[in-house]
């Protein structure tokens, strides 16, 4: 096997070229894979599935990746039959292409990680794989690589062979030209060429496409045989080639030496050979290559938006400072500013559509689990997905395979009952799981949505009581009973099973959508189903907000959460016993948190009725008042972490740069309730027995 | 001028350390990802050599040689096919649809231009 | 910060380079009457005292964050720190941008004095003496003239402000 020689730098970039592509292979591969069924003949999938190993094997050949290349070629032989319908693709076959996919892909990441796997890694698999194909495809040993053993043989001394080389007609066809095989003959050693023209017809039946001569050669070398027949490699089938080492004493070199101005014979035909037209050259001009997409480095996209998060940062410190300075009411300058302010705007929209990919290569992963689990659990599970196209940003997608591989599982798991069970229930013994996306504003929907039995509320209630989640005599209604899985240290396994009994829980599915700045809602129906609604902004980069005052503080409230804002009227706002306040609003009593209290902010607006209450509805649906000083506007800003230089803030979710060059931090509406709970309620009212979830 | 390629590879990989490879020996290289895409090529362009894959989807590289070779300005532009060591019947098919000649892959950069040079030298 | 304190055996050839790697340079500050010094190569910038963003429900010392050319950095008051009362940060109070464990945190101070090169071998334990300050976050004593510059571990003095956090909320 040839080594290729890169420099180390262009090596190590076609490497990561390499793992990128791999990553898109073995999605591909997966999605594939996972819409196979028994003793189907969905040549199509086949195909791509084994073009998927295929390309991996070329490039793991390439740099050197011995057993992943071993590997492949296994799978790939296994895959090259069953699409050729040689093999059937019967259950048992098909779990050995699941398995060889896991293998396949596993082998992939030590690769990546450049570990060498241990000899027998996947032996097992190896050898199912082997037993499938049968003895008649077993590895056959490496083919020689031509030219090498010319290399390997030890330099002998100058030998001559006497070559005839007699083309068939169709040699052109192929676009194999005879001088240049002479020429290259002629680097071996010393040639004498006689070309023989006895099979030229006569004018009226000459094709210019056809090869009629023929040449007998002397070649004076050092070379081996072989590397006289490498020459003629590629027209072996096209020509009768034969070469003899010659009699020493037959050989002339001092004759074959000014022979060799013979070879320019060949060139009487040469106008014939196509290969040297001209006339069409001049249709290429002015066009240039149809290469419609071009692969940039992540890094430079990243910098790239947060260049121009800062230019939308800069822009509005200066449309701040024009305003606060005595030429605001410049007409020109006005103009000019908004005009700046919304090609700033568009480009940024132009950047953060640079990131943007479809979900689909998180969904793809999807079919593949559902097999899997249920194959573990004994259930009949069909997956249906839709919007794989809906793009979003690539760190959220990054992020989205955690979460939904865990919904996925518990959804089979845990929603989807047994087959008798279903059947007694009058459904159909195969359970339905479907996933979809759809944009939704600047938010991504995803449902995850399962024809199962639905929460067990009563189960729920009583496990969270068990654990103390909460207290035996707190009245919960229906959807605070189902939000319940989501409590810390929740598990709704009533046995620990192989599939989900690992501790993790549904809490840490909202952690986790919630560091993405979404929500996770749940709603269910006895006997009919459960249905997961993940809602998680496009980009983590930019946020469409509200920008508040609470005293000498500004704070961003996120925008898509906001239903309206009101300054209510005496008679809205009732305090009910305990301590709490609420308003009313058409008909709907939503409870009031002042965000200076959850905050500790001083100087702020007390009474709700002197300042704004911000009507917010909440992950779970539920509706909230945040009570504010003011508004202050409406303002798309560039998302920064706290917590690259500081631990997470209970209640404030980012952080970002307001047009004065201060930080303003975003509120983490989700967590107010929690915290007013903790830090306000539990300080007001200390005489009062503590809150159920303190 | 320089001699023009068109490398015809659904990895991107490959296409990378082709064009590298040929782009340092001074040719200047058209790619296409696959062999529809290549036919959209060779319709606007003139070539002096194509490189193309086998497995590759929408048209694959034995159809896309077929294709090149029934007519048209590139009927006899010389085609190698890249080929793993294992494909002995795909170089006879590839061969047999009117390819040039073949590499096996993997390829050192030398031996990637060797062939190049054999088959459509300068 | 760590390989100046991975200090060179000195073997009997000890040229001008060796000694160089010997000494060590610290800024020194300003705590109201104390003197303290860091690491020079822990500090980044040295900047005059701008109004912070408050951060909610945090301890005393953590005084909010600051943007510095579109980072977040979150200042601590080390007066307030060490326990001995808020500061009352004015524009000419000073704030020392240090970078600790891959984290950049800026430390209120009331002024900059000098920047100390210092003879590693002259760095002096800490007593084990009675004092406002807690011992784990110093780290030794360096003599300066008649009086004395205390050395300051920073890891130790911001490594548990988190948990802290929590505690205060709870």
């Amino acid at each position: 096997m040839s080594t290729p020689t890169f420099g180390s730098d262009e090596l190590a970039q076609f490497r990561r070229t390499f793992f990128e592509e791999c990553t898109e292979l073995l999605a591909d591969l997966e999605e594939r894979l996972g819409a196979l069924v028994v003793s189907s003949s969905d040549v199509e999938s086949l195909n791509a599935i084994f073009r998927a190993v295929h390309s991996v094997k070329a490039g793991a050949g390439a740099f050197g990746y011995t057993v992943l290349v071993g590997f492949a070629h296994r799978f790939e032989a296994l895959l090259d039959r069953l699409r050729d319908g040689k093999a059937e693709l019967d259950e048992r076959t098909l779990v050995s292409l699941v398995a060889a996919a896991d293998v396949f892909s596993a082998l992939v990441d030590l690769a990546r990680q450049g570990e060498v796997p241990a000899d027998d890694f996947g032996a097992d698999v190896a050898e199912e794989l082997a037993i499938l194909l049968g003895s008649e495809t077993a590895p056959r040993p490496a083919a020689r690589s031509p030219g090498s053993a010319a290399e390997e043989l030890p330099a002998s001394k100058e030998k001559t062979y006497r070559i005839i080389f007699r083309p068939n007609a169709e040699l052109f066809r192929r676009a194999n030209e005879p001088l240049y095989l002479l020429r290259e003959l002629k680097t071996l050693g010393a040639l004498a060429v006689d070309c023989d023209l006895s099979r030229l017809p006569s004018f009226e039946t000459f094709n210019a496409d056809d090869s009629y001569l023929g040449w007998t050669m002397t070649l004076r070398s050092d070379c081996s045989p072989d590397a006289i027949a490498e020459v003629f490699e590629f027209v072996d089938n096209e020509c009768v080639l034969t070469i003899a080492e010659a009699d020493a004493t037959e050989a002339k070199p001092d004759e074959a030496a000014p022979a060799i101005a013979a070879s320019s014979k060949p060139t009487i035909v040469a106008p014939s050979s196509p290969s040297e037209s001209k006339p069409a050259e001049s249709k290429s001009a002015g066009k240039t290559g149809s290469i419609s997409s071009i692969r940039v480095d992540l890094y430079r996209v990243d910098r790239l938006v947060n260049m121009v998060g800062e230019l939308v940062i800069a822009q509005a410190m200066l449309a701040q400072q024009f305003i606060e300075s005595r030429d605001h009411d410049d007409p020109a300058a006005n103009q000019g500013f908004e005009h700046l302010a919304g090609l700033t705007r568009e480009l940024q929209e132009c950047v953060m559509a640079i990131r943007m990919q479809p979900v689909k290569s998180v969904f793809s992963r999807m079919p593949r689990l559902v097999r899997d689990v249920g194959h573990k659990t004994g259930k009949d599970v069909r997956l249906e997905m839709a919007g794989e196209q809906t793009e979003v940003d690539k760190t959220v997608i990054e992020e989205l395979a955690d979460p939904l591989t865990h919904m996925i599982r518990n959804a089979v798991d845990h929603g989807i009952e047994d087959a008798e069970v279903r059947l007694a229930a009058g459904k159909p013994a195969e359970g339905v799981i479907r996933l979809s996306a759809q944009h939704a504003g600047s938010n991504i929907l995803i449902h995850v949505e399962d024809d199962g039995a639905g929460l067990d509320r009563d189960r729920l209630l009583a496990k969270a009581t068990e654990k103390g989640i909460v207290s035996a005599n707190v009245k919960l209604s229906g959807e605070e009973i189902d939000e319940l899985i989501f409590a810390p240290g929740f598990s709704t396994a009533a046995a620990v099973t192989d599939v989900s009994g690992r501790g993790v829980g549904m809490d840490v599915v909202r952690r986790n959508v919630q560091a993405l700045g979404g929500r996770v809602q749940v709603t269910s129906t006895a006997g009919k189903g459960t249905r997961f609604t993940l809602v998680i902004p496009l980009t983590l980069a930019v946020l469409d907000g509200m920008v508040v005052a609470v005293g000498w503080e500004k704070y961003i409230l996120p925008l898509t959460s906001i239903v309206e804002s009101f300054r209510p009227g005496r008679g809205q706002i009732r305090v009910i016993p305990g301590g709490g306040e609420v308003v009313s609003i058409r008909g709907e009593f939503v409870r009031l948190i002042h965000l200076a209290r959850v905050f500790g902010v001083s100087e702020a607006v007390t009474d709700p009725c002197e300042g704004l209450v911000v009507l917010i509805e909440l992950a779970n649906g539920s509706k909230l008042g945040v009570v504010v000083d003011e508004l202050i506007g409406q303002q798309q800003v560039v998302i920064k972490s706290l917590q690259d230089n500081y631990d997470p803030v209970p209640g404030i979710s980012g952080a970002t740069i307001l047009g004065n060059g201060r930080v303003a931090l975003i509120v983490d509406i989700e967590e107010l309730t929690r915290l007013y709970d903790r830090n306000v309620r539990i300080a007001d009212a200390t005489t009062r027995p503590m809150a159920a979830n303190a | 001028m320089p001699r023009k390629i068109l490398t015809v590879d659904d990895s991107r990989t490959m296409r990378d350390m082709v064009s590298y490879t040929l782009k340092g020996a001074g040719f200047e290289v058209l790619e296409a990802e696959d062999g529809l895409k290549a036919l959209g090529i060779l319709a606007n362009h003139r070539v002096d050599l194509i490189i193309t894959d086998i497995n590759m989807p929408n048209m694959d590289g034995v159809t896309l040689v077929k294709r090149v070779r029934a007519g048209g300005p590139h009927v006899s532009t010389p085609i190698l096919i890249l080929t793993t060591e294992s494909g002995d019947d795909r170089k006879a098919s590839g061969k047999a649809a009117g390819a040039t000649g073949w590499i096996v892959k993997p390829f050192a950069p030398e031996k990637l231009l060797s062939v190049v040079n054999k088959v459509c030298p300068a | 910060m760590a390989e100046s304190q991975d200090l060179p055996s000195i073997g009997p050839n000890s040229g001008p380079d060796i000694a160089a790697a010997l000494t060590r340079q610290f800024i020194s500050f300003r705590v109201g009457d104390d003197e303290f010094a860091i690491d020079i190569m822990a500090v980044r910038e040295i900047k005059g005292w701008t109004e912070t963003t408050v951060l909610p429900n945090q301890q005393d010392y953590m005084l909010g964050v600051l943007n510095l050319r579109g980072t977040i950095v979150p200042i601590f008051d080390l007066r307030c720190r060490f326990g001995l009362g808020l500061t009352t940060a004015t524009r000419s109070h000073v704030v020392i941008i240090v970078a600790i464990s891959g984290r950049l945190l800026g430390l209120l101070v009331d002024a900059v004095s000098d920047i100390l090169t210092v003879n590693a071998a002259d760095i002096r334990p800490v007593p084990d003496v009675d004092q406002p300050i807690d011992n784990a976050f110093l780290a030794g004593i360096i003599p300066v003239g008649d009086g004395m510059v205390v050395l300051l571990s920073l890891e130790n003095l911001f490594a548990n402000h988190g948990p802290a956090n929590t505690a205060v909320a709870a």
